[in-house]
Parts: structure tokens; sequence; C-alpha cells
């Protein structure tokens, strides 16, 4: 298919395209590893645990390879209507999503649900825009707060009280 | 069973108190999230899962059909007053829905949608009902090698001929596949793709993945491109319709729906390709050609919805008859299955004959609380769009954050998740499409075993899927459409070069 990226070279344009296949190419080569790495079984199967990881590993590796090439003629993201219309790169949008992850994922295990939720709902509304940090620490407790009480109490799923064990 | 008795039994169970009151949650539910941009149905049943450990098979997959059907009549919605698709069936909805609107038309156009809608949910049920039995005589004959060959089309079709690159979709199959691959190997318990990782022996759950891709990756794409300022949504104004509106709609509804409903029983599944041929056929017959485009024909909006509706009903034959999953959604029900340890298969219609029936017969209540639900509940679905997008974002990683924690309590799976939200972030900008990667994950390790099984029976010889006439047949059919229109495009390209 000869679309308006098929300049026959790599452009500059391209250049994330191809690490776009690079990346699959490598993502095959460590299944075809794991593949490899499966120790062989004892017990007696017609068809082994190895066969569909070598088979799949060598799909991606082939699919990766079609990118690349792709990519090395000049990439297909210059066909995407939303790529060529988009908007600049938010890094401050971005950001704050990235902290509001992170501070999720580190205060789970000590504060518990309902303060590391909070604290992401707080910084995720900031980054798309929220101006009212007091306002969305409100939404975000009674949020956090009411599905913590519906899911723990109505279908038994503990999403881990943290230091409000025993309060709850 | 046959269908009438079928039937007969399935609405005296749909009928009782409970499973009513699920299937009107499920509706409800379905709805709202249906109306919300940038969250679907695949999304909302993955994080509903959970109920599966308490309530009984029934009660849940009254629950995930009213959700699912739901979605379709919500997201209509969001197409008309907000002209952003909330999902890829709706796109064409939101051409001429979107114009109807503009011209103060929403409320005619959000009618046609919901009584279009229903007139396909009908047709689509009463064709899942009659068809449904048929498919499983079939299916009974099958064999695993013809199970395996069925899986194989699938695979090509739902990777490489829907969507906008047969490269692409195939690269997300693949990595589903790989996702489905890790963990402990079924047959020898020989641990696989692991990474020496112990958390990841009892393999990737598919509500994590479900939930990176349609939650985490949408919200950090969002992010990524994110300017500030507020989307109009229109008014809803009058809600009636005209008589010429009626008449304008009644033909496009069932069109519409005859279209769409075959388009989704073909193990190629997909919304977009019956609800675009449907706008182009309402184009043509329209006596009104000269309102499509401008100012917005309610033909556009009637067909397209139907055809939308139908189709996704289909997709509900090969789910429940085959154990085949055509898209995102269906693989998430077909998990949540197995997860009641139910083999999704031709034998659910005879081993679990009163959950499919109970099933099929909640899906016309369903169809029906919803188009008496949705039309004077319209001024509701309106004002769940002006959730202001920072909140509504936010809110949607708290419940990504339950569905993956608060099943394991391990911030390994934590990291996984938004480590293949980052991934998914990655996919949506260069254009891979996401179905494929559920259903590779869900269908992969099913089609693994259904290969063993033939090779077994067959005694490890591989020309068995090649001499069973079945099999053969099905697998050149996969052949054709994966490499059938790259052919037909580089001879085409020839006989122009020729004719130059």
């Amino acid at each position: 298919m000869a679309g308006r990226g098929d300049t026959g070279r790599l452009t500059p344009e391209a250049v994330p395209d191809l690490f776009v296949g690079l990346f699959v190419l490598v993502l095959g080569l460590l299944c075809l590893w794991q593949a490899w790495a499966i120790p062989v079984t004892p017990i007696y199967a017609q068809v082994g645990p190895k066969f569909v990881p070598y088979l799949v590993g060598m799909l991606v590796v082939a699919v990766g390879g079609g990118l690349t090439a792709a990519a090395l003629r000049g990439g297909w993201s210059r066909d995407l209507e939303e790529v060529q219309e988009a908007p600049p790169v938010n890094w401050r949008a971005l950001g704050l999503l990235g902290v509001g992850l992170l501070a999720n994922l580190v205060l789970i295990d000590s504060l518990g649900f309902v303060f590391a939720a909070t604290a992401q709902f707080v910084l995720v509304a900031a980054a798309f825009g929220s101006r009212h940090p007091l306002r969305d620490l409100g939404i975000g407790v009674a949020v956090t707060l009411g599905a913590y009480l519906a899911f723990d109490k109505l279908l038994g799923v503990n999403i881990g009280a943290g230091i409000l064990e025993g309060i709850l | 069973m046959d269908v009438f008795s079928g039937l007969a039994f399935g609405f005296g169970n749909a009928l009782s108190l409970t499973n009513l009151g699920w299937a009107l949650l499920g509706c409800f539910l379905g709805t709202a999230i249906g109306v919300l941009p940038g969250i679907g149905p695949a999304l909302t049943i993955a994080l509903l899962l959970p109920i599966t450990f308490k309530v009984s098979a029934t009660g849940a997959f009254i629950l995930f059909c009213g959700v699912f059907y739901g979605a379709m009549y919500g997201g209509s919605t969001t197409s008309i007053l907000l002209n952003t698709p909330g999902e890829s069936g709706s796109i064409i909805t939101a051409l001429e829905g979107a114009k109807m609107a503009k011209n103060g038309r929403a409320g005619p156009a959000l009618f046609t949608a919901a009584i279009g809608s229903f007139v396909a949910g009908t047709i689509g049920t009463l064709g899942i009902s009659f068809l449904g039995p048929v498919v499983v005589e079939l299916a009974l004959k099958l064999g695993p090698a013809e199970y395996f060959a069925l899986m194989v089309l699938c695979f090509v079709t739902v990777s490489a001929v829907l969507g906008g690159s047969a490269l692409r979709g195939l690269t997300s199959l693949g990595l589903g596949l790989l996702i489905g691959l890790v963990g402990v190997d079924l047959q020898t318990g020989q641990p696989r793709l692991t990474f020496g990782i112990p958390e990841l022996l009892d393999g990737i759950d598919v509500v994590l993945v479900a939930v990176a891709l349609f939650a985490v990756g949408e919200t950090l794409y969002l992010a990524w491109r994110h300017v500030e300022g507020k989307q109009e949504v229109r008014e809803v104004g009058k809600l009636m319709m005209t008589k010429e509106d009626w008449k304008r709609s009644v033909g496009p509804w069932f069109r519409g729906a005859l279209l769409g409903f075959p388009f989704g029983v073909m193990p190629a599944g997909g919304t977009e390709m019956p609800t675009m041929l449907s706008y182009y056929a309402e184009r043509k017959l329209s006596k009104k050609p000269e309102e499509f485009g401008t100012t917005g024909a309610i033909e556009g909006v009637a067909g397209p919805e139907a055809a939308n509706n139908a189709a996704a009903a289909g997709i509900l034959v090969p789910m429940l008859t085959l154990g085949l999953p055509t898209s995102a959604t269906a693989a998430i029900m077909l998990s949540a299955f197995q997860s009641y340890g139910i083999q999704p298969g031709p034998m659910l219609f005879t081993s679990q004959a009163e959950l499919v029936w109970t099933l099929i017969a909640s899906l016309y209540v369903a169809n029906i609380m919803l188009v008496v639900l949705n039309l004077p509940l319209v001024g509701l679905w309106a004002r769940i769009l002006k959730i202001p997008t920072p909140q509504l974002y936010a809110g949607i990683l708290v419940f990504a954050t339950i569905g993956t924690y608060g099943i394991s309590n391990s911030v390994v799976d934590l990291m996984l998740l938004y480590g293949i939200g980052i991934l998914a972030m990655f996919m949506r900008r260069f254009d891979f499409p996401t179905a494929p990667v559920v259903i590779g994950m869900i269908l992969g390790p099913m089609a693994e075993q259904a290969l063993r099984q033939a090779l077994t029976i067959s005694q490890g010889d591989w020309t068995t899927f090649l001499t069973r006439p079945v099999s053969l047949a099905i697998l050149l059919i996969a052949l054709v459409a994966l490499v059938g229109p790259r052919l037909w495009a580089v001879l085409s390209q020839r006989r122009a070069a020729v004719a130059n």
C-alpha cells in the first residue's frame, strides 16, 4: 500500500516510527529468548510448552521487522490525521499525571487506598487544568471513600485500608 | 431445549424481581458509561468482574449484558450532543447527529437513535434466539482441529482485516498473544515468559490489561495532547419527532438493523463497517440528500445507529455459541465465564441451557428498559456529559486502581498497570488498535489448547488441519482474508501501470 508516507527513505519525521519498529523487534526477540529458556519438560506432550511461544515470538519479530522496514521507507505517522493536527505535547499535564500515578504507587501500601487515591485524584485533576485543589480534595475524599466502602462492604473486595484499618 | 421452550423458561427466570433488578442496574450503568466520553463497556465490565465472586452467574451476566446494550444507547447521546463519538461504532452517528444538534434538532436525533436502537436491538436479539441453536447444532460437529482453524480465522479478521493497517493490527495481536502466554503452562506446569518474576507465575490478569489499555492509556494520551478549554454540550430542546421524521426514520431503522446483524455474527466482528455502509446506503436512498452533511439528515442518524446496535447484538452469537470473542467487550465477558468455571462454546447451550436462555430473555427485557429509561431521562444523561474533564479522568483513574490493586493488593500489579498503560499511550499515538490485544490475550491460550488437542488426536500428524475439509476451508478463508486485499492492491496497481 503506497500511502503518502512512502517516501522510499528514512525521513526525520519517521524516526519515532523507527523506534516503534525496533521496540517491537526487541519484544519479539525477548519472547524467543524466554521460549528458549523454558526448561524441557519431562512430561510427554505432543506439543510441548515451547512451541507456541516460539511461534508467537516469530510473529512479533516478523511484524517488528515489517514496521522497521515501513519506517525506513518514510513511516506511517505522516498518514495519520490525528498526528498531523495534534497540538504540541503538554508536558505540564503529562508531568502532573505522572506524579499522580507515582504518588498512588508509593503511598498505597503504607497509607492505604483512600489516601493514595485521593492524592492521585487531586494531581490528575490539576493535570487536566483544574484550578481548585481544595475542592478536588473534597471530591476526591468523597469518591475514594465511597468507592472503598462500596467495594469493601458490598462486594467484599478489600482495597487496602492502610492507616484507616479498624476505623472504617 | 428448543427455541420456544427455551425462551419461555428464560422469560420466567428473567422476570423475577432479582434478575429485573440486575438488568435495570446494568442498563442504567451502561447508559451512563456509554454517555461518558473515554470509557466504554469493555472497561466497565472489566471493573465489575469482582462481582463474579459474590453474585450468581445468571445475575452477573444479566448485569453485563445490560451494560453492553446500555453503552450502545448511551454512545449515541454523546455523539449527538458533544460531537465526540463515545466509541468506534458511533463515529458515523456523530456526522449527521451533531449537525442536527447544531441546527437545534438534537431532540429528534436522540429520539430516532433511541427507537432505532430499540428496533435493531430487538431484531438482533431475535437473531440470537433463532440463529444461536442452529450455529450450536453445526458447532457440535466440529473437532479441535476445526476450532483451531476458526480461532486462526478470528485472529486474522480482528487484527488484519479491520482497522487501518494489517501490520499494526497483527502487532497488537502479537502483543496480546504474548501477554496471554505469561504464566504457568497448564499442560506441563512449566513457567513461561515470566522472566523469573514470581508474581508473573499466575499470568497477567485480564482486568489489569483492559484497565491499562482503556483507562490508563487513554488518560495518558489525553494528557499528552491536552488543550485547556471547555467542550460545548448542545441543548436537547424539543424531543418529539414530527410525522415526517417518523416517515423518514422507519426505513433506515429496519435496513440498518438487517445490515448490521450479519456483520456482527461473522467472525470479523466490528461495528464500523456496517455503520458506514448504512450511512452511504441511506444517503443514496434519501429523498433529501442535500441535508446530508449540511443541516443534518435524520436518516443518517437512524440507519447507522440501528446498524451499530444490531452488529453489537450479533457479536453475542459467536461468543455464546462458539466461545469466540470478536470484540474487546465480548472477550472480557468470555473471561467472566471462565472465572465461573463455565467453558464457553457449543456445550453452553446444553450444559448451561438455563443460564443461556435467561440471558437471551434478559436481552429483550434490557432493550425495553432502555427505550423506556432513555427518553425520559435524556436530561439526566445530558447532565452527565457536563461532568468536567479534570474530575472525570481523575475519577476514572481511581477506579483503575480499584480494579487492579483491589483484587491482588500487590504494588507489582499497579506497576504493571502503569507500564502497560504507557505502552497503550504510545499505541494510541502510533495508531495501533487495542481490541486485538484483549482478544489475543484471551483467545490465545484457548487456541493453544485446541492445537494441542487436535495434534494429540491425530497422534502428532500436522496434516490433520489440511486433510479435514472443514478445517482446510476455514484456513483457506483466513489466508484469503490475510493476503487477499494486499494481492488485490498489487494486481490493480500493476494493471494501472500496464494501462498507462
